[in-house]
């Protein structure tokens, strides 16, 4: 065995130690857990602390249906291949009642549960615009969960209006949002920021619009895009950041990587290649072990793929995300996966892999589950 | 849980006995196959795989698959890459300067070998590639990895000669070694319905068994996830075994899922019942673990995609195979992955081990530190 091997073996030895004894990771275990080459004795590692803290045999995902309401957007991070300026050919905007009428027809061909809707920070649109699309998609989906708009978004509506994060989501809540989606968070380190989303608010801005939709009682979902220019520590520093909002407010439903891609963006990467397989599972597996207070980690299969998405369920993953409908967002950048699932295919992926599958909704309420083929 | 799934604790006495240096029964290869202990049996297939090869290297191969013709008389169901012959339409015989272009293009890119398969073409004998292997050899240096054992099989019937004589006439021509396709699923049953005119299971080994004996370097291979039941998966990889300890000919094993499009074997393959990646990381990991007498097992990143391709170096591979400047038969059949040297050498290096250029025979061509 080689010097780095028996190092990094000895580090996760020094992890397992505390994820047996229930202890805290931090940013010296996050880092080692990264550096470390022994992938699936970290995957084990991250499985064994997510049945340690309660997690069972299920795998869950959602029926949902993915809309962008525009892609017109004042900000322009150099990892994004959907944004536009207004005047820009394919410039979009639909209007709420335009945007209400094309998720109910969604709807009648293929129900859902959770309706997701992220958008460009259009400096075209005003609050009521946003007010009204939710009320018009709380009026024509009455049953469906609407997880709408990132912090990042909130605090776009917060810059246009002048009203404070309360405001705004004291408002949207009233008018039918149910939960923030995870966008935004990027990396949270302000020389990351700089180099990828430099137009973004800061770290700060984020957590802060979290914090308030908290106690607000508006769940939401936390993110890292990573694969770009940031280092194992800003990824760690990230994690540990979002655990802390986690100990304070306890409203994050469900952390989710998202692996970067780069194809028509301008992030001029060397190589040109976004994250590996293996780095997809350590920043899964890592996340499950830092983040020992947040229930649910997703493997997004829009941005790994659904055959990794589906490995990574023994990495420490308990959600695969779900049938998601249409994205455009990671496909505009190159995103070779499908850009919708049907369900049964979700379900044979994941009793593949010897889990118990489960719809949920947004808030993980079991919908429905499929025993176990014997 | 049925009583045929293996329990964990079942599972990790199989592991601790293969890792003892047990040979692993067929009875306990199947049900490590049954099994959901993905990363357990993974990590004891990356730990043998330690043992056999330098385990802070993997390798690759730079080549080319050429396929010289897709007319074919055997016309397996899973194939949507051959045509009949007398199709016009579609059918062709690549004349020799293209050959020799794809071979330059091959060498420009550094590439060190061909990997060269075609169909059961009726008007090719012995003649034909005798001509075709000197042609090449007297021009190029390079790797003639190439024909099949069934392409054999047909030129030595063709030729009316015999096949140790085929062999060793092909050889002296400048046939270098003999890639493992057309395996399939070494079964009567399954062959039977999957590839009724191509060479029995027994037929299959005897081509290899002979050129083993002449000194031909070969690999093997497995077609899974279609008709084959698991403890059919387990027979083949007892068939190669078995030849294994007799001759010793073969360098590396490669399996990979059937891939379903534009064939006529997909309407005989339910969706719910095809292999989804964790089955063919959890199968390669089986392969390493059984075949204890190969040494090398490569992950098939064209078939799986790039990033499963690189996982797969945990479960037991240790070679990631070739860069594929050129493929066409699993393209025919829907699948598109590509790639190149400088994605291979980041794949690997992001992994944690260093990448190695070889050529067919697995001697080193290139270190990338």
């Amino acid at each position: 065995m080689s010097m780095a091997a028996q190092t990094s073996g000895a580090a996760l030895e020094l992890v397992r130690e505390k994820v047996e004894n229930g202890g805290r990771l931090d940013l010296a275990d996050g880092v080692a857990l990264f550096e470390s080459d022994d992938l699936l004795a970290l995957g084990q590692l991250a499985e064994r602390a997510r049945r340690l803290r309660g997690g069972g045999d299920e795998a869950y995902f959602v029926r949902n249906l993915t809309l962008n309401q525009t892609n017109v957007c004042r900000v322009k991070c150099r990892f994004c291949a959907f944004a536009r300026s207004a005047r820009e050919e394919g410039a979009y905007t639909f209007n709420p009642a335009e945007l209400a009428d094309d998720a109910r027809r969604a709807f009648e061909l293929e129900p859902f549960s959770e309706l997701h809707l992220v958008n460009g920070e259009s400096p075209q649109v005003d609050f009521d615009w946003y007010l009204e699309t939710v009320r018009a998609l709380r009026e024509s989906l009455p049953g469906v969960h609407l997880k709408c708009y990132s912090a990042s978004e909130i605090h776009h509506i917060s810059t246009l209006s002048s009203l404070s994060y309360e405001q705004v989501l004291v408002e949207l809540k009233e008018a039918g949002l149910g939960s923030l989606t995870g966008g935004g968070a990027e990396v949270f380190s302000p020389r990351v920021r700089k180099l990828i989303a430099p137009g973004k608010e800061p770290a700060e801005a984020w957590l802060e619009v979290n914090r308030v939709a908290h106690s607000l009682e508006i769940p939401s979902h936390c993110t890292i895009l990573y694969g770009h220019v940031e280092t194992v520590e800003e990824r760690v520093e990230h994690l540990l950041r979002l655990r802390e909002l986690q100990d304070e407010t306890a409203g994050f439903l469900a952390f989710v990587p998202l692996a970067v891609h780069l194809e028509n963006t301008r992030l001029d990467l060397d190589g040109g290649f976004g994250p590996t397989g293996a780095d997809d599972l350590k920043m899964i597996a890592t996340s499950r072990l830092l983040l020992d207070n947040v229930a649910h980690i997703k493997a997004y299969w829009i941005s790994i793929g659904l055959p990794l998405a589906q490995v990574a369920l023994q990495f420490g993953a308990d959600d695969i995300q779900g049938t998601v409908g249409r994205e455009q967002v990671f496909h505009a950048a190159g995103a070779h996966t499908e850009t919708a699932q049907g369900a049964e295919r979700l379900v044979r992926f994941i009793r593949a892999a010897g889990r118990v599958p489960v719809e949920r909704d947004t808030l993980y309420n079991e919908l429905q589950r499929w025993e176990s083929v014997a | 849980m049925s009583a045929g799934i293996a329990t964990a604790s079942g599972v990790a006495e199989i592991l601790e006995r293969t890792l003892a240096g047990e040979r692993l029964s067929d009875e306990n290869a199947l049900a490590l196959l049954r099994s959901r202990e993905l990363l357990a049996v993974g990590r004891t297939a990356n730990e043998i795989r330690g043992r056999k090869t330098d385990p802070g290297r993997v390798t690759f191969v730079v080549d080319r698959n050429i396929n010289y013709t897709n007319i074919c008389s055997v016309r397996c169901e899973f194939c949507a890459f051959s045509c009949d012959p007398g199709d016009i339409r579609q059918g062709y015989l690549l004349p020799k300067p293209v050959l020799f272009k794809k071979i330059e293009e091959t060498l420009a890119l550094g590439g060190t070998g061909i990997l060269m398969q075609g169909g059961h073409h009726p008007d090719l004998g012995f003649a034909y590639y005798d001509d075709l292997f000197r042609s090449i050899k007297a021009r190029y240096q390079i790797h003639l990895h190439a024909l099949s054992p069934s392409e054999i099989l047909h030129i030595a019937r063709r030729s009316k000669m015999t096949v140790p004589e085929t062999i060793r006439l092909l050889h002296k021509a400048g046939l270098d070694s003999i890639p493992g396709g057309g395996a399939e699923i070494l079964v009567d049953r399954v062959r039977h319905s999957l590839s009724p005119r191509k060479a029995t299971t027994e037929e299959w080994l005897s081509v290899m068994r002979e050129a083993q004996r002449l000194g031909l370097s070969t690999t093997a291979t497995m077609m899974y996830g279609h008709i084959e039941t698991l403890a059919e998966r387990v027979e083949h990889m007892r068939r190669i075994r078995e030849l294994q300890d007799e001759t010793a000919g073969f360098r590396a094993f490669i399996s990979w899922t059937f891939q379903r499009d534009g064939n006529r074997l997909q309407e005989k393959v339910a969706e719910e019942t095809r292999p989804t990646p964790f089955d063919y990381l959890l199968t390669q990991a089986v392969s390493r673990l059984y075949l204890d007498n190969v040494p090398h097992i490569q992950a098939s990143w064209l078939t799986q995609g790039l990033k499963i391709g690189q996982l797969a170096l945990a479960f037991g591979a240790d070679d990631i195979g070739s860069t594929m400047i050129e493929e066409n038969v699993v393209a025919s059949a829907g699948t598109h992955f590509t790639t190149t040297t400088e994605e291979l050498v980041h794949l690997i290096r992001a992994f944690g081990k260093t990448p190695v250029q070889r050529d067919t025979y697995y001697s080193q061509i290139k270190v990338w530190e």
